[in-house]
């Protein structure tokens, strides 16, 4: 745990934020850096965030943990897996250095996100220093709170563009009392029409993913929901250890198929039929999120995608076009005011979420 | 701007039949759940279409004519209080189910649409939308985007930002914006979450795309007593302590179940300070474990009695009371004031203790009941109008205890919403530059500030106002003088 008080850190934060905006000169919000890849262009001079970190404020009976935005997720994780809790969206890291404030910019959720929720259902507060150094707090430490707008749930995903998040409030959740993951042998639209099934059945299912051939099913909860929902789904139990290796694979990125340069993550309803896409793609979140492993025309993913009623995006490869789906005009119209109201001299992360922006 | 001039404007683009422009007709709409704030719109508008909303909206922008949404009317901040020189847009005739997609679990309806019909449509295919406010039969799904609504069983199925996928709506200007997805995200900024719980300020959702999750085969209800009211509020912290998450997790002091017993003879204990009621929910197996381990955790927290619901209708008669809470007092009392504020749970009893004292200092009586799960504490302030300074004393008591819930850490509204009885809390919560945040958020969506004006946001004098008024509090002059 951190003094409240001992703020000299932050006091000099907004000194350099101040500065900056004087002098309308660009800074690049940095955790650890490791999503780096992840975004449009990297702009501004480097202003490292990891130094104002630690738990402020962790009460497990709350079911709620305030953390600065540089604590490191693993610091967090540790934390809470000693009193028997957890981060339930289940944030990708790509370093061991991930830090708290990195995971909320960019709203990345793993693969409980269909059944537990995305990053930004579990924000309820956050601390924003802003482009004239002030610190504004949104939200705040309890469940439910409908004073004034979510800005706290607009900034998960910002790509700090709208400001520095300096802390953060989650809501956290027990772990499972138990857990199993099975495997069956099924082709992909087979699969991801048993996901969907499933997930309309009580059925304690927390992450749900395809490759080659086969279906993974990971099962959390109460001891007898997670052993009738064996015994309902059936195929091959995965011994633990392979189980979280698998499952860590998906979450991290660190799966066989991200050792590809080209990564195209594509984003549809979770009852899409399989996309007009050369080769077979990775499928998690029961069918909603398709990685592709391949140089693709960017016109032609994307249209693919649209058909199916959803997005895609750019993970990793050449982007000329831009890496992000493009927004419709009113709502691209919508960040550029809402960018020029939180960040008037346009100095946080420009260009990082939006080109131009 | 002549009031003439809006309805000669509206009568071009809307049938004759829905616009409701005499006296009479407009009457009813003065004023939602929140009684006390009455004003009588210019006119009302109730469009059947998506299109025919886009034509109310681009019209009231091009005039400079203020526009408030409304739902079923069911709100309790005056969210949907009209204003004078303004347009009421009534959703209420765009009530239709669009379609219901059962493999996918999802349903897209129109804003008319009240919550629990969205239940019993999906009901068939076992399926049910999770948030359920208590006033569920009649609320309309609109109104729950506006307000973040949520209900009883929020603690493990989520308030409507978690369950809402995606809206189809209008800026003022008429600019259509879809946000959200069906596909588990969308691109750039959450502008769907900003719009949940933005109250109307921001833009006119006329499509909903919710979320259906399948509905637990079972379900069953732990009613427990205590002596003291510190007693229930280290209960409910013991139960989540211990890794529990139930469906739902409320609180009843003896002043209310006192107020609900004779009315609807629920088997409430009267000699217990207060009671807990705990649901489990899930399959058979499932919920026979939790049941056994929650009452483990009563008991070791000196539950004077447990009961556990042996059948469906007595799990909804254990509920009845807790349901016709707000009705009941109504029985006891000429008028009731129901207050929302949240707090860490580690403080309730705290919290429960300081009414009590506010209640002599007030002189009103106070009940409470409290979705302790999530720290929303409902006290129900009573009074009578009829008698003077009576309603001033409830708003005075009832700011108060929302001002104690800021200063615990915790806000002036859990899921009622700001609207413009919540105004002067708002100073209290939020410094004026993050109140200058908000009214950016507006300006951003609604520049000429038509849509909903005078909610949400206090304006800088207003809280300068409030805060002058409270260094004098407790003798506060000009008593009868509104403050709004």
């Amino acid at each position: 745990m951190v003094a409240s008080a001992d703020d000299a850190t932050l006091a000099e934060l907004g000194e350099r934020v101040r500065a900056a905006a004087r002098a309308r000169s660009p800074l690049r919000l940095r955790g650890s850096g490791g999503k780096d890849f992840y975004g449009e262009a990297l702009a501004g001079e480097v202003l490292e965030l990891g130094a104002w970190r630690g738990i402020v404020d962790y009460e497990p009976s709350e079911l709620v943990v305030t953390a600065r935005s540089g604590t490191p997720l693993a610091e967090l994780e540790g934390a809470l897996a000693e009193r028997d809790q957890f981060l339930a969206f289940e944030p990708p890291a790509f370093g061991p250095g991930t830090t708290l404030g990195g995971v909320i910019a960019a709203g990345l959720s793993g693969p409980r996100r269909m059944y537990a929720g995305a990053a930004r259902d579990f924000v309820l507060g956050t601390r924003l220093l802003t482009g004239s150094g002030e610190r504004l707090r949104f939200g705040g430490q309890v469940m439910k709170n409908v004073a004034g707008f979510d800005v706290s749930r607009l900034l998960c995903g910002s790509l700090g563009i709208l400001g520095i998040i300096t802390e953060v409030s989650l809501k956290v959740l027990p772990r499972p009392r138990a857990e199993a993951t099975l495997r069956l042998e099924l082709p992909a639209p087979a699969a991801v029409a048993a996901f969907n099934q499933w997930a309309a059945e009580p059925v304690p299912l927390s992450a749900a993913a395809w490759w080659q051939g086969q279906a993974w099913v990971r099962l959390s909860g109460a001891e007898p929901a997670v052993r009738a929902a064996r015994a309902h789904i059936g195929g091959d139990l995965i011994e633990a250890t392979r189980a979280e290796e698998w499952w860590a694979g998906v979450r991290h990125c660190r799966h066989p198929l991200f050792s590809q340069p080209d990564i195209w993550r594509v984003s549809v309803p979770a009852t899409a039929q399989p996309l007009p896409l050369p080769g077979e793609p990775l499928i998690d979140w029961g069918g909603t999120v398709r990685w592709y492993a391949a140089s693709l025309d960017p016109a032609t993913v994307r249209a693919a995608a649209e058909a199916a009623g959803g997005t895609a995006l750019c993970w990793r490869g050449s982007a000329p076009q831009g890496r992000f789906h493009p927004l419709t005009p009113p709502v691209a119209e919508l960040h550029r005011r809402l960018k020029a109201r939180f960040d008037p001299a346009g100095i946080f992360n420009p260009g990082r979420l939006l080109a131009g922006l | 701007m002549d009031g003439a001039d809006i309805v000669t404007a509206l009568r071009a683009v809307l049938p004759e039949d829905c616009l409701l422009t005499r006296e009479e007709e407009r009457r009813p709409y003065e004023c939602d759940g929140l009684t006390a704030f009455r004003r009588l719109p210019q006119l009302v508008a109730l469009p059947r279409t998506d299109e025919q909303v886009r034509q109310v909206l681009i019209t009231c922008n091009r005039l400079g004519v203020p526009l408030v949404a409304r739902g079923s009317g069911t709100g309790l901040s005056g969210g949907a209080t009209p204003h004078e020189q303004g347009v009421l847009l009534s959703c209420a005739r765009m009530n239709r189910i669009l379609d219901i997609d059962p493999l996918a679990r999802v349903a897209r309806v129109e804003p008319g649409v009240a919550n629990l019909r969205i239940s019993d449509a999906a009901a068939a295919h076992g399926l049910y939308y999770a948030p359920d406010p208590s006033s569920q039969v009649a609320c309309s799904i609109g109104g729950n985007v506006a307000e973040n609504s949520g209900g009883v069983h929020c603690l493990k199925y989520g308030l409507t930002v978690h369950n809402v996928l995606a809206v189809r709506g209008y800026t003022i200007a008429g600019e259509r914006l879809e946000l959200g997805s069906r596909a588990g995200d969308a691109p750039g900024l959450d502008l769907l979450a900003l719009t949940i719980g933005s109250e109307g300020l921001l833009m006119i959702v006329t499509e909903v795309t919710v979320k259906l999750i399948p509905r637990p085969p079972c379900a069953r209800l732990v009613m427990a007593s205590f002596a003291d009211v510190h007693g229930a509020g280290d209960a409910v912290a013991a139960v989540i302590g211990a890794g529990i998450i139930p469906a739902a997790l409320e609180m009843m002091d003896r002043k209310a179940t006192a107020a609900v017993e004779p009315f609807v003879q629920a088997g409430y204990d009267l000699s217990a300070a207060a009671i807990l009621l705990v649901e489990s929910d899930g399959t058979q197996e499932e919920v026979a474990e939790q049941v056994a381990e929650i009452e483990r955790v009563l008991k070791g927290c000196g539950a004077t009695s447990l009961r556990v619901s042996g059948s469906e209708a007595e799990r909804l008669r254990f509920w009845s009371g807790r349901k016709n809470a707000f009705p009941a007092a109504g029985r006891i009392s000429p008028d009731y004031y129901c207050m929302d504020g949240t707090l860490p749970r580690r403080h309730v009893g705290r919290v429960l203790e300081a009414i009590g004292e506010m209640e002599t200092r007030y002189g009103l009586g106070c009940m409470n009941v409290f979705h302790a799960g999530d720290g929303n504490l409902h006290p129900v302030i009573l009074f009578d109008a009829n008698e003077p300074g009576s309603w001033e004393r409830a708003d005075r008591f009832g700011a108060e205890i929302l001002e104690l819930c800021v200063e615990l850490g915790g806000t002036i509204t859990g899921e009622h919403g700001v609207g413009v009885e919540k105004l002067n809390s708002m100073c209290v919560q939020f410094s004026p530059a993050e109140r200058a945040a908000f009214a950016a958020v507006k300006e951003a969506f609604d520049p000429a500030g038509l849509l909903n004006p005078g909610k949400l946001i206090p304006t800088l004098v207003r809280c300068a106002e409030y805060g002058r008024m409270r260094v004098h509090h407790g003798q506060l002059g000009h008593p009868e003088l509104p403050r709004f």
